[in-house]
């Protein structure tokens, strides 16, 4: 009988183990792709890069409206580059039946949200990273504020979060890539109000304590909606 | 073919019956406020149908849970019955709010917390009912419709958090007002008794409705079993 014990412990790992090697498996799977791809990131920072490009002439960025609005226009590309990636990652597993062979391996579902997450998360901090010099340059303010990069930081989590969950619905809908910005932007408005205030903030030198209840909702919304998207998944993808 | 419940019927008269008494109330019982003056009367429809509308998003969420549970048809008609009534009670409540603040506040609309999550609101079960017009799978359709309902119903108390950390003008009533509320006045005890009746009777009719509703998907779902026995 001693002689089993070892046996059974290595065709059963211990499940947190498998979890993790699961998730980290996906979210490998995703950055390679991407890595001989190219075609997500580049369309996100192209797109980025558009749109401040058009809020340059929309709202004539001038030196004095600058200093007040930059966190808004920073936040609004954030979100259309972010939901251009969302849903070309989920719908690149739908459109080559990835997801039915995801589904398939028999790990836990919610490693798979969480590996999808994750890697949208890294998409999203690489845009990120690339337009916050980029709009510095251009527009000659200096946004390498640690506490913006927190803002960022907990925003992106919030958002990737929820839109990961949606996606991976909208992408099951006939309407498809049309239905994942209306489906996420009402959700997410509290992350963007929170984030917008914040970063403002942060930017304009503004007092910690007129800050921190904007990052203890960004938080709250990060833990909140990280776990219902963690708990309701499996009937997301459920066939 | 099962025929209308009685109990339903009686509802119905009850629903009718008190719905005229109530809007005799808030006419002719409630006394006029004396700075606001007759336009304050919208009030008491309007909070009640807001808080209708809270009621049906709040059943559709639990509806919601219930389906992923169970995963039994009826609760996922009854989570969409619940949206559907809930949408056209928060309009109710924005249009009669619109109506007071354009005297009161003098415009239709500002952008003050409870307007602003009212707004989201809406457009978040917008977003729902577009959700499942796209998916033509049922099963599919009751899941997802389920997983937003919940998700859209625990973002409204954030998003109304994240609109009040800005300055409201917009009177509380019942409770501790802010200062700078604008349009805020104390309740008399008819006024009270008006109101509580109001609420009374809204949250009659959304009982009513919400059976008559569900019925009537139940009875959508038979002729649709029974189309496609014919055709097959």
């Amino acid at each position: 009988m001693k002689g089993d014990i070892p046996l059974v412990r290595s065709a059963r790992p211990a499940p947190v183990s498998g979890f993790l090697r699961a998730m980290s498996a996906v979210v490998w799977k995703d950055l390679a792709a991407e890595l001989r791809s190219r075609e997500l990131l580049s369309s996100m920072l192209v797109f980025a890069l558009l749109v401040i490009l058009i809020f340059n002439f929309a709202l004539e960025l001038d030196t004095k409206t600058r200093s007040t609005v930059t966190s808004g226009v920073l936040w609004v590309t954030f979100a259309f580059a972010g939901t251009l990636g969302l849903n070309r990652s989920m719908a690149m597993e739908k459109d080559r039946g990835c997801l039915d062979g995801l589904l398939l391996a028999p790990v836990d579902r919610s490693a798979i949200y969480f590996g999808k997450a994750i890697g949208n998360l890294i998409f999203m901090f690489i845009v990120e990273i690339i337009v916050l010099p980029v709009y510095s340059v251009l527009y000659n303010t200096n946004l390498f504020h640690p506490g913006l990069l927190l803002v960022i930081l907990l925003g992106s989590i919030g958002y990737v979060a929820v839109g990961t969950l949606l996606s991976s619905m909208a992408v099951q809908t006939r309407t498809r890539d049309v239905l994942l910005p209306i489906l996420l932007f009402p959700v997410a408005i509290p992350v963007f109000i929170a984030a917008v205030k914040a970063s403002s903030g942060f930017l304009q030198g503004t007092e910690m304590a007129e800050i921190q209840p904007w990052l203890t909702l960004l938080i709250t919304y990060d833990v909140i909606f990280t776990s219902v998207a963690f708990m309701v998944f499996d009937y997301v993808v459920e066939e | 073919m099962e025929s209308k419940p009685r109990l339903l019927t009686i509802l119905d008269i009850a629903t009718i019956v008190m719905l005229v008494i109530a809007t005799g109330m808030v006419f002719l019982y409630a006394p006029m406020e004396a700075v606001m003056g007759n336009v304050q009367r919208v009030f008491y429809f309007h909070v009640a149908a807001g808080w209708v509308g809270m009621l049906g998003f709040l059943v559709a969420a639990i509806a919601g849970i219930v389906y992923l549970r169970t995963g039994r048809r009826e609760w996922d008609i009854a989570s969409l019955s619940a949206v559907e009534i809930g949408m056209v009670f928060a309009f109710i409540n924005v249009v009669t709010g619109a109506i007071w603040a354009r005297p009161i506040w003098n415009t239709w609309w500002t952008w003050d917390p409870r307007l602003t999550t009212a707004t989201i609101m809406l457009l978040i079960y917008a977003a729902y009912l577009l959700l499942r017009q796209g998916i033509e799978d049922p099963d599919r359709r009751a899941r997802f419709g389920a997983v937003y309902a919940i998700v859209g119903f625990l973002s409204v108390p954030l998003t109304f958090f994240s609109a009040r950390l800005f300055r409201t003008i917009h009177p509380v009533v019942i409770g501790s007002n802010q200062p700078g509320a604008e349009g805020a006045f104390d309740m008399t005890p008819l006024m009270l008794q008006t109101f509580m009746f109001s609420l009374l009777t809204f949250s009659i009719i959304f009982v009513d409705l919400l059976w008559h509703r569900i019925r009537l998907g139940k009875l959508a779902d038979k002729v649709e079993q029974m189309k496609l026995k014919v055709m097959g």
